[in-house]
């Protein structure tokens, strides 16, 4: 069934076709459709789950880890502000091993007050060791969102879905809703590994020495490692049941490409405009879309971009002091490979608090690699009245 | 009524074993082993971080008979929020869901997420252990010290300046369906109201008095003794309150002069006559408001 819907109620129908159980929620622009859809579904009986509408997001995510340690599907949404007010809990969830599910609608970090798209709320969450898969349709966030459980509840890790303020949160498209029998046999009901039980009672995050707590993050690191394999399979049979899949990055007429543009998340649909346009010419331009950032992509990458000159990397973030955080992490992955095989990486911070990435950006940012100029610094900032 | 020790009145099952880490003489083991008695084997603990997660033994050992979940500083109320929304979604409405959290992780840090629960009336028992000051990260005042108590911050020269934060009042406003005070001197009075609320459904909240030798500064075999006189010098009186409105007192309160208790601990060693006074008389004013609440509700 097609049906015409913004990119927060492609979540809300994600997480009611993959039957989460317990809900736990606080209101924040621009996520907040995402749980007002999903309590109308909780209201009207068309999702069986309890929603519990929490006082801060602090105690969504502590909820959320409650339920799933009892055993249930766990899910939350939010942005921004709301996401670093749970960054405590972000941590208990991935060393307890919690496999919750989170939509985070990427908005900027005031102050000043800013509601717009800007993924560094998400993405100074990095180190949390939560999976993170960014999207660039509302397709791909419904797909993505039932996926994420699949993947999360494999591996016991959990699960950020990333997508756009506006560009998706609030603009429809038409999304195409799997059957909810086929998503019943993708995702059946949850079975934990282990759980809260009255019947095989055991201590959970107890205090760990330091003759143990590294072999415990060591585990998470090997979940982590794991999840690439387990994320294309997953994808596999999705694509075997829906037709569709994504990839952990994807490339984008690539081929014979002197210069590839580095995307995530909505920018890659203006990016592959102008490749399109560029490619009619004769410019042999093309992307790479990065859909997955934890784990990084290391090997697809270096794959994808070894041998190619030049690549330009557009960062809707910053780690002020340093740089883009897709660059930097994107260096970090290609500097071992052999130095006739590394591309040179050039990073563009752009688009940040929700100012628009038009075509035009991108076309000058192309035009500007090409150029070869000397790089005066790291990464340039695109647009700034300085 | 009479709190000595009658067989019957205390079950044997032990969900609590020895061998915990708890300091000498410490009421918070013997607060734990008496509720859980009352509570049984389908109960599942949620335990914000406070001397417990200590005492509780480190991985992989646990001190508890019961389902354990470790969780950070302010998020009890939370965390059991979610555990009784997945037992329920997964059709067990039996097992109790308690959290057991230190006076920090109540007054402080976990004040917002136990407003929420108790707002939404969450289907869970929250006790809270109060040694009146941060004991496990080595005595450090929070809003349930009391007024004139000596901690690390709050040095002899510059005494706690701030009256006890009144819980027990801030939960009886949330209208939930049961509130009480215990303490681990009344093992009756304690067990009575844990089989009270166990059998109600919604939040109940129990508030319970835990002597701290190396926290107050008292020899470790007087735990049960500053506890009873916590609660003859109505310092700490035991009362139980229903649905925010319905007082009542659940012992006897002899009224016995406050310079006893207080001379008794360390903690008020540089209180002078005069302050001690003081003292006597916030307790008789608040005995007094108590009274009245009693007779009249809320």
């Amino acid at each position: 069934m097609k049906k015409v819907m913004v990119g927060n109620h492609a979540v809300s129908w994600g997480a009611r076709l993959a039957r989460v159980e317990v809900i736990s929620a606080y209101p924040i622009t621009p996520q907040t459709q995402v749980v007002e859809e999903l309590s109308e579904m909780c209201a009207d009986g068309r999702l069986a789950a309890r929603f519990i509408k929490v006082e801060s997001e602090h105690s969504a995510m502590a909820a959320c880890i409650g339920a799933s340690a009892a055993g249930a599907r766990a899910f939350t949404a939010t942005s921004s502000q709301g996401l670093a007010l749970m960054h405590e809990m972000l941590h208990w969830a991935t060393g307890g091993r919690h496999p919750v599910v989170l939509a985070n609608i990427n908005r900027a970090l005031g102050p000043g007050w800013n509601i717009w798209t800007d993924q560094t709320d998400s993405l100074s969450q990095r180190d949390t060791g939560w999976v993170q898969l960014y999207c660039e349709t509302n397709q791909e966030v419904l797909d993505t969102t039932v996926m994420a459980f699949r993947l999360a509840e494999t591996v016991d890790l959990p699960v950020m879905i990333v997508l756009d303020a506006f560009y998706l949160s609030h603009t429809a498209e038409p999304v195409d809703i799997p059957d909810q029998e086929v998503v019943d046999v993708f995702l059946p009901t949850r079975e934990a590994h282990r759980k809260l039980d009255v019947n095989d009672p055991h201590a959970f995050g107890a205090l760990v020495r330091p003759d143990s707590y590294m072999e415990m993050r060591w585990q998470q690191q090997e979940a982590m490692d794991r999840t690439h394999d387990v994320f294309e399979a997953v994808e596999r049979e999705w694509q075997r049941l829906t037709g569709r899949r994504y990839g952990a990055i994807e490339s984008y007429r690539a081929r014979d490409a002197d210069l590839l543009l580095v995307t995530s998340g909505t920018i890659t649909s203006t990016a592959r405009s102008v490749i399109d346009r560029r490619r009619e010419r004769g410019d042999a331009v093309g992307l790479v879309k990065v859909k997955m950032f934890r784990p990084f992509p290391t090997a697809a990458l270096r794959a994808a971009l070894s041998g190619v000159s030049r690549v330009a990397v557009l960062d809707r973030n910053v780690s002020v002091g340093h740089a883009g955080i897709f660059a930097e992490e994107l260096r970090s992955a290609l500097y071992d490979l052999p130095p006739d095989d590394r591309p040179r990486v050039q990073g563009f911070v752009l688009g940040l608090g929700g100012r628009d990435v038009t075509p035009a950006v991108i076309d000058r940012i192309i035009d500007a690699v090409r150029e070869d100029r000397p790089i005066e610094r790291e990464d340039l900032w695109v647009g700034v009245n300085p | 009524m009479s709190q000595l020790m009658i067989a019957d009145q205390v079950p044997g099952d032990e969900l609590m074993a020895s061998g915990h880490l708890a300091c000498p003489g410490c009421g918070a083991p013997m607060a734990m082993r008496m509720v859980l008695k009352a509570l049984g084997p389908k109960t599942v603990v949620v335990m914000p971080a406070c001397c417990w997660s200590i005492i509780a033994g480190p991985w992989p050992q646990s001190s508890l008979g019961v389902p354990l979940y470790h969780t950070a500083f302010e998020t009890g109320a939370a965390v059991a929020s979610g555990v009784k929304a997945a037992l329920e979604m997964r059709g067990d409405r039996q097992t109790t869901v308690m959290v057991w959290a230190g006076d920090g992780g109540t007054f402080d840090i976990g004040l917002q997420a136990l407003s929420g629960a108790a707002e939404r009336n969450e289907d869970i028992i929250y006790c809270c252990y109060d040694n009146e000051a941060y004991m496990n990260t080595g005595i450090q005042r929070s809003s349930a010290t009391p007024w004139g108590a000596w901690t690390t911050t709050t040095p002899a020269a510059h005494p706690e300046s701030n009256a006890k934060k009144d819980i027990l009042a801030i939960l009886a406003a949330h209208r939930i369906p049961y509130a009480a005070t215990a303490s681990v001197a009344y093992p009756v009075d304690l067990l009575e109201k844990v089989r009270k609320a166990k059998a109600i459904r919604g939040t109940r909240f129990l508030h319970i008095l835990s002597p701290c030798p190396p926290g107050w500064k008292y020899e470790d075999d007087a735990t049960v003794e500053l506890g009873r006189m916590a609660v003859q010098t109505r310092v700490f009186p035991l009362l139980e309150v229903e649905d925010g409105v319905t007082w009542r007192f659940t012992a006897e309160h002899a009224g016995d002069a406050v310079e006893p208790y207080l001379r008794r601990q360390g903690r008020f060693r540089h209180l002078t006559a005069d302050q001690i006074e003081g003292v006597q008389a916030s307790v008789d004013a608040r005995w007094a408001a108590l009274e009245r609440r009693v007779a009249n509700g809320t």
